[in-house]
């Protein structure tokens, strides 16, 4: 195999600006699904009733749709009935709707990992739901959850790469057309992994140190 | 936008090539389940062995298909192995090939979650009784194991399914190819999506539902 380091090298300015839209959309995604992810538990917190089952169906309905469908279905599918989205705001619905329902998840372990005689001890103190919440049970869930909510960060920016699929110049896109412009295909799987890796590794690495410095404290 | 026709009569009236998209997106989900289980176990027990070269390698193993998305295994796949092989590689074949690989590195680790998961007691008591170790995996770790494996390699069948729909890239006829081609003869997207998303809910969500149950009935 002959690598054209030169050519790998020209393409560097490329694949990061692509590597940029890549983060942005994914920092977006992160944000609105975690955001998704603290509105679904403090509804079951609450029992709020209407709203459970809401999140409940929503939850189902992301956890067993492919992304594709849901790109696909915002991008080409509501155009024809009057909605138009540009692609960058389909990428971050659909990434948002995909990892909301991950998020629900990661949170709602981390609460119910919590011991039920913390919560009565609580109520017996006589601190009202929203203290116990506040002060009892978030300090000790977050940290349970913070597992899952790395492992979603990461799974999402993993998911980033078929945002492409609608034409947006992520990383994964921009090496397609790469490829089919200039069949270098080596040189750009190679450069795509290693931005991939760049982008991943401190994550899990970061990841891996916080869970051992966690159990360490407990 | 044809108005007046009935959205059922439409999907109807494409029956012939949404039933060869669904069948080839089943067909693929299934063999690549069935590759993965077979590597799945086998890479189960390798991360079970205390060596810390097999754990090494199979940890970078695992961790390859967690950092680079499996997008670019598939582009990997469909480039690289007729380059390098010489020869031409289907691409459904290239892709049963990726998703195996990826379906091995995810089942094995299920596999060793299951395993480990047993308490030592049981081996233990397992071994006091004089048991050989094939006699402890064959009758007391793997039948036990096998219980709490069911449930997750359900979800993992899931996730196969609903990966299938990335095949597209790659030159696969599944689904979502058949209903681009739908879409481009007919102009009606619409209908076709909304198909599709459903098509693939009403397909995982029977799985998740049984998954859910069997976890309840093991417990």
């Amino acid at each position: 195999m002959n690598l054209n380091v030169d050519y790998m090298i020209s393409i560097i300015p490329l694949m990061t600006s692509a590597a940029t839209y890549t983060i942005k959309i994914t920092v977006l995604g992160v944000f609105f699904s975690f955001l998704i992810g603290i509105a679904g538990n403090i509804v079951y917190y609450y029992k709020i009733p209407f709203l459970s089952g809401f999140f409940k169906g929503y939850t189902e309905i992301s956890r067993n749709t492919p992304i594709i469908a849901q790109l696909f279905f915002l991008f080409f599918g509501l155009p024809q009935v009057g909605i138009t989205l540009s692609g960058f705001v389909c990428g971050v619905i659909a990434l948002s709707f995909l990892g909301g329902s991950y998020m629900v998840e990661a949170l709602r372990s981390g609460i119910e990992s919590v011991s039920k005689i913390q919560k009565e001890s609580g109520f017996a103190l006589a601190l009202s739901k929203t203290q116990i919440l506040v002060y009892i049970i978030l300090p000790q869930a977050l940290r349970t959850s913070l597992q899952g909510l790395f492992a979603n960060v990461i799974f999402l920016l993993r998911e980033s790469s078929l945002i492409g699929a609608i034409a947006v110049p992520e990383l994964m896109h921009v090496a397609r057309s790469e490829i089919s412009m200039f069949f270098r295909t080596e040189e750009v799987l190679l450069m795509l992994t290693f931005y991939y890796i760049i982008l991943i590794a401190p994550i899990s690495i970061f990841f891996t140190f916080l869970e051992k410095r966690l159990r360490y404290a407990r | 936008m044809q108005d007046n026709m009935n959205w059922l009569e439409f999907l109807i009236s494409e029956r012939v090539l949404l039933l060869d998209g669904i069948y080839q997106t089943i067909y693929v989900s299934l063999i690549a389940l069935f590759y993965s289980l077979i590597g799945g176990l086998l890479v189960g027990f390798i991360r079970c062995i205390p060596n810390k070269i097999s754990a090494f390698i199979s940890r970078i193993y695992l961790e390859s298909f967690r950092i680079i998305p499996l997008i670019v295994w598939l582009f990997a796949a469909f480039f690289l192995i007729p380059r390098f092989m010489g020869r031409g590689f289907s691409s459904e074949a290239s892709a049963i090939w990726v998703f195996t690989l990826w379906g091995s590195a995810e089942i094995g680790e299920l596999v060793k979650g299951a395993i480990q998961s047993l308490p030592t007691i049981q081996r233990e008591s397992a071994l006091a009784l004089g048991l050989s170790k094939t006699q402890l995996y064959m009758y007391i770790l793997i039948p036990q194991a096998v219980r709490r494996l069911i449930p997750t390699v359900i979800n993992m069948a899931t996730r196969i399914i609903k990966t299938t729909s990335m095949l597209d890239f790659v030159g696969v006829i599944e689904i979502v190819a058949r209903s681009r081609q739908i879409i481009e003869r007919t102009v009606e997207p619409f209908i076709i999506w909304s198909f599709v998303f459903f098509f693939f809910f009403f397909l995982c969500y029977p799985l998740t539902l049984w998954s859910r149950h069997l976890e309840k009935k093991f417990r």
